[in-house]
């Protein structure tokens, strides 16, 4: 099988990290190949690498056999190599056409937007999706806007796809059609390097797999070849545990108690349309559901970050509605955001103004005037250690984390209690999206502690598996309500899924 | 009473054209991410510049070099703000001050003299002190100078010329074409770009330099074309005006068009006031409305869906970097 792509001895050092050392990997033709490894393994450096993005520090690229120097981005798409990176990379203001043809070098100048667009609706009809060239991107959904990913790279008819983990932001379903527009290019002749976490998307969709550790290749193997256990025993270095891991909480009072919420969207329109919920203490209530449903609204107006339209949120039965975040963080309620890396630091920080970023301002790290920076980076330090996160030093900046480090940064400011004590609320949306397997059983086994402790948590999550795992009930919501709550007992992948096209059909 | 509006008008586009031609480039800029905050400091250079060399070597050669030294003058805002990634504000205002002092001390009696003289050693002496230079000629266009009213727009000297045609063009290029589109990606989404193959540091110099070859433009045209004697500080704040133009004009060159011809507009009508004696109490009051305008410009493109609309740039004032 003639290899598109080979890489030899490929080393890459940033200050205080090697992010690649010594790395050999190898891209055939027709094969979709999985690259597997912990947050910070080096996947997306070596990726960048590969993409002309970064320089090397040491080693060689082959491309069709033919060793290549390449310089910039520019240099890998002329070798028909296409990157969808792991955060979208796309104009929002633009049109998906104008995104498309973005440095396309085949109109002199007069961009022909007529003929562009009836070769961009041919090539997305190809893959079975329906897409209209002249919408904004900031209009589509996750699931559209990675196709518009995909669709620039395939309109130069790259036959080296590397895609960074493309499904973290997908459902289910859109994962599965990826999944079948995969297959369909790798049959075609094209070479694919997927990046994931998810060990059943591997065995599901690839047909090797290479595993990353700390900078280096553990191994290559043939997917059919092995197994999950195996996989993670290779990523982490110890064997890890799957399925149930219940504790046993026993149920007290009731924490939260929301009634009849609407709660407005960033778009001006109510995302939240009368939602009623009770979570009690050492419970976790699921939220489950496609995202973009209002999740993340009904979790900011618990979390005091978003004034509600009407409703009442009541905690430990004292009326809190329309409270500021300042005092649901006094009052216990820890909120742990989406997409943490954006909303959840500040990246500039160094790492130990990030996990005060709530703290500084009570006492013993501040005395309402000057800060007490021995006290906080003494605590700091005490943090780093407690929830593992992988940094140089507590002075290192935030944004070079990676985004394992940085969840766990974050929990360790929410949960750790410097302020309020051991939280009586913890709202966590989508806290293992983007996270590798350890870094994910570390989540969990992070909630189920505090469930112990006696904590009421909300958990939202897109990911069934997860959810049936940890969850004592499960809140099905879709359309910005409630559609129906389960049971743990009686809850399983297909009621959940049925909850939610019910709710599709009413609404359509 | 026609004769009234007409000369209001005919003298509203001769001030028009000075925000027009400098808020043009400014959008290129703006547009691929660089503020150019040196834009007074560039047009009153170019006054000065085009002072000089009219009384050296004509008209033609004045204009050339005005548009040069934009050019060479925001290649140094270029180099600081997107390649070494410094502060696009501070380095833009250090550019105004250098512009304001560097033409006052060129233009002053003195030194002219002497560079006049290393110009064009067989210059007359009574051209080596004088204040003013000839002012561009006015040039009208067949059949359609005669029409009344809007006659007066086809009454006007070459660089008014040159920015009915460089308007719509440049809107052209910008929104329909493939450089355009480079542009406009390169300002919005520079990783975006980046990923796609386009030089971001590249387009963004271009870009920078296409605006401070029309603040030199602008510059040249203050001076030749509407009030062809020297003062320092000629320009007095219109290149801050072109760049509240700018925001009011949401990036558009064509809207620009409109925005300078009202800013024009309300400056003649002023003066026009004053004559009257009825301007007394109100020259600052008119004075701010250009700036008035703009923040209420601001304060529309601030609502987040009129943002995602009309496309404005996300990334202007951020340097890109790539491994970060
Ligand atoms: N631009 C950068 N500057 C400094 N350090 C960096 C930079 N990019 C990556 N690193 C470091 O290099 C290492 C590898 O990072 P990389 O992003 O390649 O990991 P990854 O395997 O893609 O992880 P994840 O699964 O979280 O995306 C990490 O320790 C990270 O902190
Ligand atoms: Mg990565």
């Amino acid at each position: 099988m003639e290899k598109l792509v080979e890489l030899r001895g490929i080393v890459k050092r940033f200050p205080g990290v090697v992010a690649n050392d010594r790395v050999d990997f190898e891209l055939r033709r027709g094969e979709v190949h999985a690259l597997l490894g912990e947050n910070g393994a080096g996947k997306t450096t070596l990726m960048n690498i590969l993409y002309g993005l970064y320089k090397p520090d040491e080693g060689e690229i082959y491309v069709r056999g033919r060793r290549v120097e390449l310089k910039s981005p520019r240099d890998a798409i002329s070798l028909g190599i296409g990157m969808v990176h792991q955060n979208f990379r796309l104009v929002e203001s633009h049109t998906v056409l104008e995104n498309i043809i973005l440095g396309l070098g085949e109109d002199k100048l007069r961009i022909d937007f007529e003929k562009h667009r009836r070769r961009i609706m041919e090539l997305a009809e190809r893959y079975g999706w329906r897409i209209d060239p002249m919408v904004r991107i900031w209009q589509l959904s996750a699931g559209e806007k990675q196709q518009v990913e995909l669709l620039k790279i395939l309109y130069r008819g790259a036959e080296i796809l590397i895609l960074d983990e493309p499904t973290s932001v997908l459902t289910v379903q859109e994962t599965r059609r990826l999944f079948e527009a995969l297959r369909r290019m790798a049959r075609e002749g094209k070479g694919i390097i997927f990046i994931t976490h998810k060990l059943n998307e591997v065995m599901e969709v690839s047909d090797r797999v290479t595993v990353m550790r700390k900078g280096r290749v553990v191994i290559t193997k043939e997917t059919r070849e092995t197994t999950k256990a195996e996989l993670a025993n290779y990523m982490i270095g110890r064997p890890i545990v799957f399925g149930q891991k219940k504790v046993s909480a026993k149920l007290g009072s009731i924490v939260l108690k929301v009634i009849d919420l609407k709660v407005l969207g960033d778009r001006g329109y109510p995302a939240i349309n009368g939602v009623s919920l009770e979570v009690r203490r050492g419970e976790i209530l699921g939220i489950a559901g496609v995202s973009g449903n209002g999740q993340v609204e009904l979790a900011e107006a618990i979390a005091g970050l978003r004034r509600p339209l009407a409703g009442r949120i009541l905690l430990n039965g004292v009326d809190v509605t329309g409270m500021d975040a300042g005092k649901m963080i006094e009052l216990g309620v820890a909120y742990i955001p989406p997409e943490g890396n954006k909303l959840g630091i500040v990246p500039g920080f160094r790492v130990v103004d990030n996990l005060f970023l709530k703290a500084y301002r009570y006492p013993p790290y501040s005395n309402n005037l000057l800060l007490n920076w021995g006290k906080m980076l003494e605590k700091a330090q005490e943090l780093i250690e407690e929830f593992g996160i992988v940094t140089p030093s507590a002075l290192s900046r935030t944004s070079s984390l990676s985004g394992g480090n940085i969840q766990r940064l974050i929990l360790a400011r929410e949960l750790s209690g410097i302020v309020g004590g051991i939280p009586r609320l913890i709202v966590a949306a989508y806290p293992t999206k983007g996270l590798d397997i350890g870094a994910t059983e570390f989540v969990h086994d992070l909630l189920l502690r505090y469930k112990e402790m006696g904590s009421g948590i909300i958990f939202i999550s897109e990911d069934l598996e997860e959810l049936l795992l940890l969850s004592d009930k499960i809140a099905v919501i879709s359309g910005g309500r409630i559609r129906g709550v389960l049971a743990r007992e009686e809850a399983d992948a297909e009621k959940i899924g049925l909850l939610m096209s019910e709710a599709v059909i009413q609404a359509g | 009473m026609i004769e009234w509006i007409e000369s209001v008008l005919g003298l509203t586009i001769q001030v028009g054209t000075v925000y027009l031609l400098a808020s043009l480039g400014e959008i290129y800029a703006e547009r691929s991410g660089v503020l150019n905050l040196g834009l007074e400091g560039i047009m009153v250079m170019g006054a000065a510049l085009s002072f000089i060399f009219t009384l050296a070597y004509g008209h033609l050669a004045a204009i050339l070099i005005s548009v040069i030294a934009g050019i060479l003058m925001s290649l140094i805002l270029a180099v600081m703000a997107v390649y070494m990634r410094l502060n696009q504000t501070v380095t833009g205002l250090a550019l105004t001050m250098l512009g304001l002092g560097l033409s006052g001390f060129l233009a002053s009696p003195e030194v002219r003299k002497v560079i006049l003289l290393a110009l064009n050693p067989s210059l007359p002496e009574s051209l080596l002190a004088i204040q003013e230079a000839p002012k561009l000629p006015e040039i009208h266009v067949p059949l359609l100078s005669g029409l009344p009213i809007i006659g007066c727009f086809f009454r006007q000297n070459v660089l008014v010329y040159v920015s009915y045609i460089a308007a719509p063009l440049m809107w052209f290029i910008l929104f329909k074409t493939r450089p355009g589109l480079s542009l406009r990606s390169v300002g919005e989404n520079p990783a975006a770009a980046d990923a796609m193959g386009i030089d971001v540091f590249r387009v963004r110099c271009l870009a920078t330099m296409i605006s401070g070859g029309f603040a030199g433009l602008a510059g040249a045209y203050l001076f030749l074309g509407f009030q062809p004697f020297w003062q320092e500080g000629l320009t007095a704040g219109k290149g801050f005006i072109a760049l509240s133009l700018v925001i009011l004009s949401t990036w558009n060159p064509l809207r620009a068009i409109l925005g300078a011809y009202l800013f024009g507009g309300v400056e003649v009508i002023q003066y026009r006031l004053q004559l009257f004696g009825l301007g007394a109490l109100s020259p600052y009051l008119l004075a701010m409305l250009p700036y008035l305008a703009a923040i209420a410009a601001l304060v529309a493109v601030s609502i987040e869906s009129v943002r995602k609309r009309i496309g404005v740039p996300a990334s202007l004032g951020i340097p890109y970097s790539r491994e970060e």
